[in-house]
């Protein structure tokens, strides 16, 4: 009765379970929503008002008129000109000047000196205080802005006391620093752009969430892995097949993603502060090729974890769990800045982080970089895949319920 | 032909199945009977390699299980305990799936699949999705995707659970027919008006052994009971578990 060839179906059987799971996926609504939909597009969304919302407050701080209230201002009605020309609006005094900086009444309060109009005429050096509290970043910028004013007015008011005495300005200078700042406009932007590599991981992540977790927890609740168990088919090649599927989508959800960014890109003006921000085609190019080895490792722990659940929903929530993975590299490269070491290019996520930061920089990643990025990642995704065949092969793993 | 030596299988300290040995020929009906428990289940997931016994042999055809499990899964159609479905697929497109799997080419993969879904009725819901269908629409699919290789062997666990009246009476029918094509067919049950009916032999299970493997006349004429329900109580020692 059973006369089949076997040498047809060996070539077959992958392939079957590709095209199985790609089909049935499809017609689900909810894992198209997140591989296609929420996935990709939630990033770059995120990432645009994010950016949107920064950008616009750093460039309002640096052209508003900035209020300040001043304690003495009857003291010093020249300094107040000065920061007037500056911008400053000098306003009402307030009782405690430090009180008001801790609630955030204010960003900076200035203080000056009853004796300061005695003093000065003497030409006694004089104190006017800042009140400023460094750990509210907000306030930073215009705190740099009313020291600059001082220090500006104390100079120019010191050049002008030297000339007075028939003294050239330079002698009480005797050392000029110039800056001169290396940043380029694409460097500047890193700082900013330091978790655009984790979108991208979430991205290959919410890709394929919802095949692994079909995968096996899926099948074990429907009761559906038995039967297929009980087919002439190596356990292996059912998996291979299914990794498959699972890294078709995630590529799919990346690619989506990697086009927002593109599309969005253009929306965010950050020439307006000076930096550049390539993420066009060359750059979407180098991020897909970093991030094709992650895609498999990925679908393999995914896979991996979700085996252990005996529910949709235990899986769920240890995959989420695993999702927070690799926000470490990400967050260790934006809280740290380290020096990128060759070696650090072959650890799976580290690698991608840097290569991606790199390519934002403008620097280009070399093909030495390349190669150690993908040879790592790629060798981590074999282990995990073995590691998800041995997994699979246990005899627990079919039993339902 | 199905031939079962001496098998073991332990889990943990719970011994499920201890030394299970019988026969199913071709062109008989081969009832496993037995109250819920007993080992039915882990014997028939051992037959079809889903478990690898302790000790002891599974011949599929005079193919060893332990040496070529791939071979017995192709020598075999099996009903598990578990039925389930892919619910986003329709029913024609579950029994392609496993028909694939089997290595069928397309065009003895369409004439196969559609001979099954006449002869089990199912020709109205072969082209909706499973989910929604009822327990009897689901055990005609599963049978469907299980025999559509054409196996020589055919192993069914409990298939009557869970069906109405017509639909069970619909299944031993198709059952009957199974046996009438030759083929060998071996299912369990804990109904005894069932094995009764069904059966060429039956082989009762009870603490994991066999405890009888006779003909259901043989049977009642080993217990000196008229009726086979006294019979099976009988046997097993018990009536715990047992349904008429």
């Amino acid at each position: 009765m059973n006369t089949v060839s076997t040498k047809l179906q060996r070539s077959r059987a992958f392939l079957t379970v590709f095209l199985k799971e790609v089909k049935e996926n499809l017609r689900d609504r909810r894992t198209l929503i997140s591989a296609f939909l929420t996935g990709p597009l939630l990033g770059p969304v995120i990432f645009v008002m994010l950016i949107n919302v920064t950008l616009n407050r750093e460039l309002d701080k640096a052209d508003k008129p900035l209020p300040v209230p001043v304690i003495g201002a009857e003291y010093a009605p020249n300094l107040l000109d000065a920061l007037r020309a500056g911008g400053v609006v000098p306003g009402a005094a307030v009782a405690d000047p430090a009180q008001a900086v801790r609630k955030q009444d204010a960003d900076v309060v200035l203080r000056i000196a009853s004796n300061y109009g005695k003093a000065w005429r003497k030409g006694e050096p004089v104190q006017v205080e800042l009140f400023y509290d460094s750990s509210q970043r907000d306030a930073n910028t215009s705190v740099e802005r009313v020291t600059q004013l001082v220090e500006g007015y104390a100079r120019q008011q010191g050049a002008l006391r030297l000339v007075a005495r028939g003294l050239s300005p330079s002698t009480a200078w005797p050392l000029q620093v110039a800056r001169r700042d290396q940043a380029t406009p694409q460097s500047r932007a890193v700082l900013m752009f330091a978790m655009l590599p984790y979108f991208f991981v979430i991205t290959i992540f919410m890709g394929g969430m919802y095949l692994a977790i079909d995968l096996t927890a899926g099948e074990r609740e429907r009761q559906s892995l038995e039967p297929l168990f009980a087919n002439p088919v190596p356990r292996w090649k059912i998996l291979c097949g299914k990794l498959a599927a699972i890294s078709v989508f995630s590529t799919t959800s990346l690619l989506i993603s990697l086009l927002a960014f593109a599309v969005v890109g253009q929306f965010i003006p950050a020439e307006k502060i000076g930096m550049e921000l390539d993420l066009g085609v060359h750059f979407a190019a180098y991020v897909l090729l970093l991030m094709l080895p992650l895609v498999l490792l990925l679908s393999a722990l995914q896979s991996m974890v979700a085996a252990f659940a005996k529910s949709y929903r235990e899986a769920q929530t240890y995959l989420s769990l695993l999702m927070l993975v690799p926000l470490i590299p990400s967050a260790l490269l934006s809280f740290m800045p380290i020096k990128a070491q060759a070696w650090m290019y072959a650890i799976p996520l580290l690698g991608q982080n840097l290569g991606i930061m790199q390519l934002l920089r403008g620097d280009g990643v070399s093909a030495e970089q390349i190669g150690l990025c993908l040879a790592g990642s790629l060798a981590a995704a074999l282990i995990a895949v073995l590691m998800t065949i041995q997994l699979y092969r246990s005899e627990r793993l079919a039993i339902s319920a | 032909m199905i031939e079962v030596r001496n098998l073991h299988k332990a889990f943990g300290t719970v011994k499920a199945v201890d030394g299970v040995s019988f026969t199913a020929r071709d062109g008989e009906i081969t009832g496993l009977l037995g109250p819920n428990g007993a080992g039915k289940t882990t014997t028939l997931r051992m037959l079809y390699t889903l478990m690898t016994p302790d000790r002891g042999q599974v011949l599929v055809d005079g193919i060893d299980a332990a040496v070529d499990p791939l071979g017995v899964r192709r020598q075999l159609g099996v009903l598990p305990d578990a039925r389930g479905l892919y619910k986003r697929l329709t029913a024609r497109e579950n029994i392609d799936y496993f028909a694939r799997l089997h290595g069928l080419p397309e065009d003895l993969l369409k004439s196969r699949r559609d001979a099954l879904i006449e002869a089990l009725e199912m020709g109205d819901i072969a082209d909706r999705r499973t989910e929604g269908f009822s327990q009897g629409q689901r055990v005609k699919t599963a049978i469907a995707r299980a025999l559509v290789h054409d196996p020589r062997n055919v192993i069914l666990d409990e298939p009557t659970n869970g069906l109405d009246v017509m639909a069970t009476r619909a299944l031993r029918q198709f059952m009957a027919r199974l046996k009438g094509e030759g083929r060998c067919v071996l299912f369990s049950s804990h109904i005894m008006q069932e094995v009764a009916a069904l059966c060429d032999r039956i082989v009762v299970i009870a603490h994991g052994r066999v405890v009888a493997d006779e003909s259901p006349d043989a049977l009642r004429a080993q217990t000196g009971e008229n009726n086979l329900e006294d019979a099976f109580v009988k046997i097993i020692g018990s009536d715990e578990g047992l349904a008429a």
